[in-house]
């Protein structure tokens, strides 16, 4: 019991199945999540028409057979925008996330092993920056490096260190005193194996399983970016942007604001189910709900 | 006590002093010069000379870093670079208006999310938690700009309940201010009651377990005080703590909500200062959201010994 007390999660198959055989909301977070992917990646073939392609003719369209969810202000296909968005805020939410656990894990994993002045340093500076407001952090850097692809991606990463960091570090504080750790350190091994051989695998899960979370927030982020107007410059079609010109239309055609809000809403909703489920499937207290 | 209170707040001065170290490096990522991305490619060599001058960048970096700490510290955020007011100015005039904003939304978020949070857990893997649950989930999903957009389409547009473009000069009788500040702090308020639902559901699930309470139940306290005095009143730490911590996502909610729903307040102004450049009066902005998160963080702290006798001012 104090084996899985202290390495609480395990992301083996079996305790993965766990969180899905338990939870039913899980699967409809998953089947959800897996759909959107499909439809980002198999975009080319399943948009209608090119999301570019501007119709001057057929300008703010309601939903109709030959469109389903409408044209915008330049006869740009709604649906088909809002498939080739998709990639755009995954591919952006993902790689920001990915940054995110890179940095913020070894920043955790460092001042956790070292301990001491140097540990309570950088937690009080990562404190700091977890109780900052995430949107206007980001909207600060985005707006001073100014709006491209690169600059919302690195924005949202910076957003979302400071919590990677503090999941890595508990762990990395018990794990630090294990016979398993002594033992190693021992044989001579240095503080990077220690850290990297020794620390790292048996708390990466707790941190994989986080970022499915933090994966809905980094999304909702770019989303609130592109609104503001610091995402991918036009006429690159993302949930945000679009939101943002269907906003400017809104007396007038309620349906460009609407989709896109849909589909943002639709993939926070499935990562946090999906989050959600394998928090708890992780955490034995909460494990019979 | 007091002495608490005094290491309490003395604590947050190091905290300012790297929130404004961050602020002041992150302001010097611009890329290029500063001066002439305020005045733009067309600018002349001598009014780029008298900008850089008067913002100090012709000084070195730990010069312009020193003089940038002790202007803050003295209360001066220097001018705006659209209209020549002071930052401080700028913010005073619209303040009101968002504090009205935020402390509705949290108003609703308690009045709402605290019984429903009881309720859920009570009644624990029964309909009303089933229900609550997912409604919750849904509430936090909701980016909001989106929610914002979806009310304002449904209850504005479509039923004409509300105004559209709300009540932009912040004037009138009480109830056209309420009428405008209704959907607004609605959106606010319905992500905060879910939040705090979430919390007040799982604090309560982790006190309900606890000895005292069955003890105090065999006694026959009734449930009405069980829940109340011995139940609720214990699960208050977790709630104000996540309450405190929400306020940084509640702010820059807000920012948000003022541009759908075309309230003036801080959103506003920082939607204006990015689109004018005004880069002082973004960094004056980011002070004081700053200098916001750390009272709130500190009469956070300073709150648990209210509702917790167990908290030693020692």
């Amino acid at each position: 019991m104090s084996e899985a007390a202290t390495t609480s999660v395990d992301i083996r198959p079996g305790g993965l199945w766990l969180a899905f055989a338990q939870n039913k909301l899980a699967w409809v977070g998953l089947v959800l999540l897996a759909l959107i992917i499909l439809l980002a990646i198999c975009a080319p073939w399943l948009a209608p028409y090119d999301p570019l392609e501007q119709n001057i003719v057929a300008r703010l369209e309601p939903p109709s057979a030959e469109f389903w969810l409408g044209t915008d202000s330049y006869g740009r296909d709604v649906l088909s925008r809002l498939i080739y968005g998709a990639r755009i805020s995954l591919f952006v939410g993902f790689v920001a996330i990915l940054i995110a656990m890179l940095v913020g894990t070894t920043i955790g994993v460092i001042s956790g092993y070292v301990g001491g002045v140097f540990d309570q340093f950088v937690m009080g500076v990562l404190d700091v920056l977890l109780a900052f407001p995430t949107l206007l952090l980001g909207l600060m850097i985005a707006a001073m490096l100014g709006a491209s692809l690169e600059n919302l991606i690195i924005a949202i990463a910076v957003t979302e260190i400071a919590p990677f960091a503090r999941v890595a570090r508990a762990p990395t504080i018990t794990l630090r005193q294990r016979d398993f750790v002594e033992a190693s350190r021992s044989y001579g091994c240095g503080p990077f194996r220690i850290m990297t051989r020794h620390i790292l695998p048996n708390m990466l899960s707790d941190v994989v399983v986080m970022s499915s979370l933090w994966l809905a927030s980094a999304i909702r982020t770019e989303a609130s970016l592109s609104f503001i107007g610091l995402g991918v410059p036009p006429p690159t079609a993302t949930w945000g942007s679009m939101i943002r010109e269907g906003f400017e239309n809104i007396l007038d055609a309620w349906w460009l604001a609407v989709f896109p809000s849909l589909a943002i809403l639709a993939t926070v909703l499935a990562l946090n189910l999906l989050g959600d489920a394998l928090r708890d499937a992780s955490d034995p207290k909460s494990r019979p709900r | 006590m007091t002495s608490y209170v005094l290491r309490r707040v003395l604590l947050a001065i190091p905290t300012l002093l790297v929130m404004l170290t961050a602020i002041f490096v992150l302001v010097r990522l611009v890329p290029g010069d500063p001066a002439s991305v305020i005045l733009g490619d067309q600018a002349s060599a001598a009014a780029l000379t008298a900008l850089r001058q008067k913002l100090g960048l012709d000084q070195p970096v730990y010069a312009q870093y020193l003089a940038f700490i002790g202007k803050v510290l003295t209360g001066d955020l220097g001018q705006s670079l659209s209209t020549g007011h002071s930052v401080i100015r700028e913010v005073l005039l619209v303040l009101p208006s968002t504090i009205e904003l935020t402390i509705a939304a949290v108003a609703i978020g308690l009045v709402f999310g605290l019984p429903l949070g009881v309720a859920a857990a009570l009644s624990r893997n029964g309909w009303i938690d089933y229900v609550s649950r997912i409604v919750s989930l849904v509430g936090l999903s909701f980016p909001a700009f989106v929610s914002g957009i979806l009310m304002l389409i449904v209850f504005a547009i479509q039923l004409g309940w509300f105004p559209v473009l709300g009540n932009a000069s912040g004037s009138g009788d009480l109830a056209s201010r309420l009428h405008s500040l209704a959907l607004p702090a609605l959106n606010l308020g319905i992500i905060m009651t879910a939040y705090v639902m979430r919390v007040t559901r799982a604090a309560m699930l982790g006190v309900l377990t606890e000895d005292y309470i069955r003890t105090a139940r065999a006694k026959g306290v009734s449930p009405g005080r069980l829940v109340t005095t011995h139940a609720l009143r214990n699960s208050l730490i977790p709630i104000i703590t996540v309450v405190g911590l929400y306020f940084g996502t509640l702010i820059g909610n807000s920012v948000l909500t003022e541009i759908i729903f075309n309230r003036p307040g801080l959103g506003k102004l920082i939607i204006g200062a990015l689109n004018a450049r005004d880069y002082t009066l973004l960094q004056g902005l980011m002070i004081i959201f700053a200098i916001c998160v750390i009272v709130v963080n500190t009469l956070t702290d300073l709150a648990y010994g209210l509702v917790d006798p167990r908290v030693k001012y020692t």
